[in-house]
This record gives C-alpha cells, structure tokens and sequence, in this order.
C-alpha cells in the first residue's frame, strides 16, 4: 500500500479484496440458484442490493416464504453496520461534492471500507473521490459478474439438494458468524459466546409457539438486547 | 430464466433499504451521530442473527411442543465448524459443508 490516492494505486490495493470476494460470490451464486432464485434474480439482487451477507440472509427467508416486511426488518438490521461505516468515512470526503459523496456511499462495502482505513495510514489520513471510486468499482464489478457466475455453475448441476447444495448456506453462516466472532474486538469473546448461547436457547424453546419466521427476528432483538445489558452491566 | 414478482419485490426494495443505511450519513455528514448504546447494540445483530439462522436449519419446528432436531444437519454443522476453525477461508468452509451433507445423505 502506497501514500498515492491515483486509480492505478486504487486498482492495484484492491485487487487481494477482489480475489476474495469471487470465491464467495461464486458460492452465493450456486446458494441462490439451490435455494430457487433463477439467474436473473441472482444478478439483479447483486446488482442492485449489492449487500453481502445481506444476500445470503435475503435467499434464506425468500426460501422460507418470509413476508415483505419481516425480509425488510432483517436487511435492515444486518446492514445497519453500514450506517455506522458511512458515518466513519463521510468526514474525509467532505471537500467533495454532495453528489460524489453520495455516489461513494451507494458501492461502499466492508472490504472497500476496511480498504480505505488501512490506507488512511499511508496518506497522511486523508482519502479522495477518485481513490475511493475506483476501488468500489473493482469490488463491484467482481461481485456482480461472479455471482452471475455462480449462479450459471448452479444451473449446471441436477437436483443439488441430493449433494447437499442446499447446506451451503447453512455452511456460510457458519463460516460468517465464525469469523465474525474472532475478528470482532469491540465486545469480549466471554460475552460474544453468552450471546450466542442465549440466542440457542431462546430460539429452541421460541420454536414451540411462534412460527419460525417471526421469531427469528425476536430473537435477535433480545439477543442483542441481552448483549447491551450484559456489555454495560459488566463494565 | 424466470423472474418472480415477489422476489423483483423483494430486490427493488431492499436495494432501497441497503441504499438508505449507506448514503443518508453521507448526507447527514457531521451533524449525525449515534447515541453509545445504539452502536452497541447493533454490534452484537451479526452474531445473534446468523446463530438464529443456524438454529434454524438445525430445529424442525412443531408448533405446541419441542421442535425435533434435524439430525443430518446438524452432524454435517461439525465438519464445518471445524473447517471454518482451521482455515477461516468461507469458500473452502461451504465446499466442507455442502460435501459433508452430502456424504450424509448417502448414508443415512
């Protein structure tokens, strides 16, 4: 990573996130297609929600038949991090235009995030639009293209739930809330696990009176309830 | 190539909410701030949600009493927890999973 905030500089550090990003892409793509979506959907939902883990969870409850609002509470609160990673970046880009400032805000992710605070320790702490552009348009582009590719893949293989396809999104959100646990240092592992063992809990004995799809998000507002208490309650 | 009106639903509309959540700070710029127990609690949705999730595929649910548990999944949730311990790498995480139930299934 270089002091330089030119394209090249934004292509070039941006490449490692990109080569991350296609592997899980293509898997979402194949998830989707198992779960489904037709190829279209999966490359209009990248296209246009462009959301991650957000994609995941949207296949999950259009799977189970959730209803419009429940489906637009969860996005909603599993994306509510972006909130907190605009308002991060927002003040280094403040000499920018209104309409360049909320062109970078429409294609930030966590990775071009996370791209961008490394960076800050190379410039000084300062960003610009065309840095920041260049480098949400590399992880754009990727995600989209892959997982229409991984979509594609899907299509290719015939009755899927027989080798387990349909696990895959199981598998990620195993993966996701794994890796999660280890690379969130804001709240003490003790406690992230208390939370989760809660949220098991709660979810089993939940499962004898209300339907599955409302008490999903239920439960995560009392888990995260619980995680506020306990945080603040120990402190 | 089917597109449901549904789903096109769902896509326009959530794109509208993940668009919201990431510009309107833009707009707000200095003037919004996040009150500290809001932070906080939105910290902890990531993992309350996709353990719910989890939970989910694992349970199978009978209104009135103890849901059953679904037992291929939840074996085939071993190799991958384990996978997900050794390489932190998702796509090899889901590859493990998928294989694993698959294997499971000709099994049982």
């Amino acid at each position: 990573m270089t002091g330089d905030l030119d394209a090249k500089s934004a292509l070039r550090e941006t490449l490692p996130t990109v080569f991350g990003y296609i592997g899980i892409a293509v898997a979402f793509g194949i998830t989707a297609k198992a779960n489904g979506l037709s190829i279209i959907e999966i490359t209009l939902l990248s296209l246009l929600t462009y959301a991650g883990s957000v994609e995941f969870v949207i296949v999950s409850l259009l799977a189970m038949h959730a209803g419009i609002w429940s489906i637009l509470l969860s996005v909603f609160l599993v994306n509510a991090r972006v909130i907190l990673m605009s308002t991060v970046v927002a003040p280094y880009l403040s000499d920018e235009t209104m309409a360049k400032n909320i062109w970078i805000g429409t294609l930030l992710t966590d990775e071009t995030f996370a791209l961008s605070m490394n960076k800050l320790n190379y410039t000084g702490r300062k960003l610009n639009f065309t840095w920041f552009n260049v480098s949400n348009l590399a992880a754009y582009a990727t995600w989209v293209v892959s997982s229409a590719l991984g979509g594609i893949l899907g299509n290719l293989i015939n009755n899927p739930e027989r080798y387990g396809i349909g696990f895959a999104l199981v598998a990620m959100f195993i993966g996701l809330l794994y890796l999660q646990v280890i690379a969130d240092r804001t709240i003490k592992l003790n406690l992230q696990l208390t939370v989760i063992g809660a949220v098991v809990i709660m979810m089993y004995l939940g499962m004898t009176v209300i339907p599955k799809n409302g008490l999903l998000l239920i439960v995560t507002l009392l888990g995260c309830s619980i995680g506020v208490v306990l945080k603040h309650g120990i402190k | 190539m089917a597109l449901n009106s549904y789903v096109l639903l769902v896509i326009v509309s959530t794109c509208l909410v993940t668009w919201a959540s990431r510009v309107i700070p833009f707009i707000l710029l200095k003037r919004f701030k996040l009150s500290k127990l809001v932070v906080s609690f939105l910290g902890f949705v990531p993992i309350c949600i996709m353990t719910a999730l989890w939970m989910q595929s694992l349970f199978v649910q009978h209104l009135g009493q103890l849901p059953d548990l679904n037992v291929p999944n939840v074996l085939a949730s071993i190799p991958t927890l384990l996978s997900a311990v050794l390489t932190k790498n998702l796509l090899v995480i889901v590859i493990v999973g998928v294989v694993s139930l698959g294997v499971l299934n000709l099994i049982l």
